[in-house]
C-alpha cells in the first residue's frame, strides 16, 4: 500500500490509460464535509497521472472565496489548499457564471485562477468527460 | 457493461445506500459487471458491524455483505472518511474492507461508468 495513491499499486492495469475526471463542487464549504471530502479525493487523484478540471457551481463557489475566516466557528479553514493545486499540475478550473452572479461574486473574489463559463458551456463540459465525481 | 459504485451517504438517514443496492442488484441480474462499490462521506457507515435496526425493518449493512457474498463483489470502505468517523476493522462488517481513496479513482479509471449516489 503506497501512501500517495491511496492504496493501489501504479504498476497496476490503470497504469497508462488517461480518462478526464471532473470533480463538481456544489456545497459551501462549511457546514457539511462535502467540500473538504471532494478535495481530498483531487489530491489522492492527483498522483494517477489523470485529465482533472474542477467546476464550482450553487454554493460551492463558496469554496474558493478569498478571505475565509473559520477561527469562530472552530473549522480548519482549508481554503489555502486549493491554491496549491497548481503544484499538482491541476490547472483547470471552471466557476459557474449564473452561481457566482446570483451570489453577487466577481471573478477578483477568487483565491485561484478560474475560467468563468455559463450553464450551456459547463453542461457541454461535463459532456465532454470520462468520470464525473459530484460532490 | 463494468460499472463502479460509490456511496456517499450513510444507510436510513437517506436513500442513497438503497438506492445504490437496488440498481447494483438490477445491473448484476442485467449480466453487468461490478468493478467495485465504494463508500465515502458518511457512505462509510454502511460497513458498521454494530448496525442493529428493528426487525422489521430492512438490514442494509447485511444487505450489501450477502450481495457481495453471492456475487464476488469487492466492498471498500476509504480509510480517511471510516477513521474520521470511528468505522475501523474491529467494527467492520465481513465482506467489507478499508482502503485508499486510490481505490476510487482506480474504480473510475477501470469501469465504464462510474454511478454515485449521494445528496
Amino acid at each position: 500500500m503506497t501512501e500517495a495513491t491511496g492504496g493501489i499499486e501504479m504498476e497496476e492495469d490503470s497504469a497508462g490509460k488517461v480518462k478526464k475526471f471532473l470533480y463538481v463542487n456544489r456545497k459551501a464549504p462549511y457546514g457539511t464535509i462535502y467540500a473538504l471530502e471532494s478535495l481530498e479525493v483531487v489530491l489522492i487523484a492527483a498522483a494517477f497521472d489523470q485529465e482533472v478540471s474542477l467546476a464550482f457551481l450553487d454554493d460551492g463557489v463558496y469554496q474558493i472565496v478569498k478571505g475565509q475566516h473559520t477561527k469562530p466557528i472552530d473549522v480548519k479553514n482549508f481554503s489555502p489548499t486549493y491554491r496549491a493545486l497548481e503544484g499538482y499540475d491541476i490547472e483547470k478550473l471552471y466557476v459557474e457564471k449564473e452561481s457566482m452572479e446570483a451570489r453577487g461574486l466577481k471573478q477578483e473574489d477568487f483565491l485561484v485562477p478560474v475560467k468563468v463559463i455559463g450553464a450551456q458551456e459547463m453542461s457541454a463540459l461535463m459532456d465532454s468527460q470520462d468520470v464525473i465525481l459530484s460532490f | 457493461m463494468k460499472l463502479g459504485i460509490l456511496i456517499n451517504e450513510g444507510p436510513y438517514t437517506h436513500q442513497a445506500s438503497d438506492t445504490a443496492y437496488l440498481f447494483t442488484k438490477a445491473a448484476i441480474e442485467k449480466g453487468h459487471k461490478i468493478h467495485r462499490v465504494f463508500f465515502y462521506n458518511d457512505g462509510v457507515y454502511n460497513s458498521s458491524r454494530l448496525t442493529e435496526p428493528p426487525q422489521d425493518d430492512r438490514h442494509v449493512v447485511n444487505r450489501w455483505q450477502k450481495l457481495a457474498k453471492d456475487h464476488r463483489i469487492d466492498l471498500v470502505v476509504c480509510v480517511a472518511a471510516a477513521l474520521r468517523r470511528g468505522i475501523k476493522d474491529e467494527n467492520l462488517q465481513e465482506g467489507f474492507r478499508i482502503s485508499g481513496l486510490g481505490q476510487l479513482i482506480e474504480t473510475g479509471i477501470q469501469s465504464d461508468r462510474l454511478v454515485t449516489f449521494g445528496d
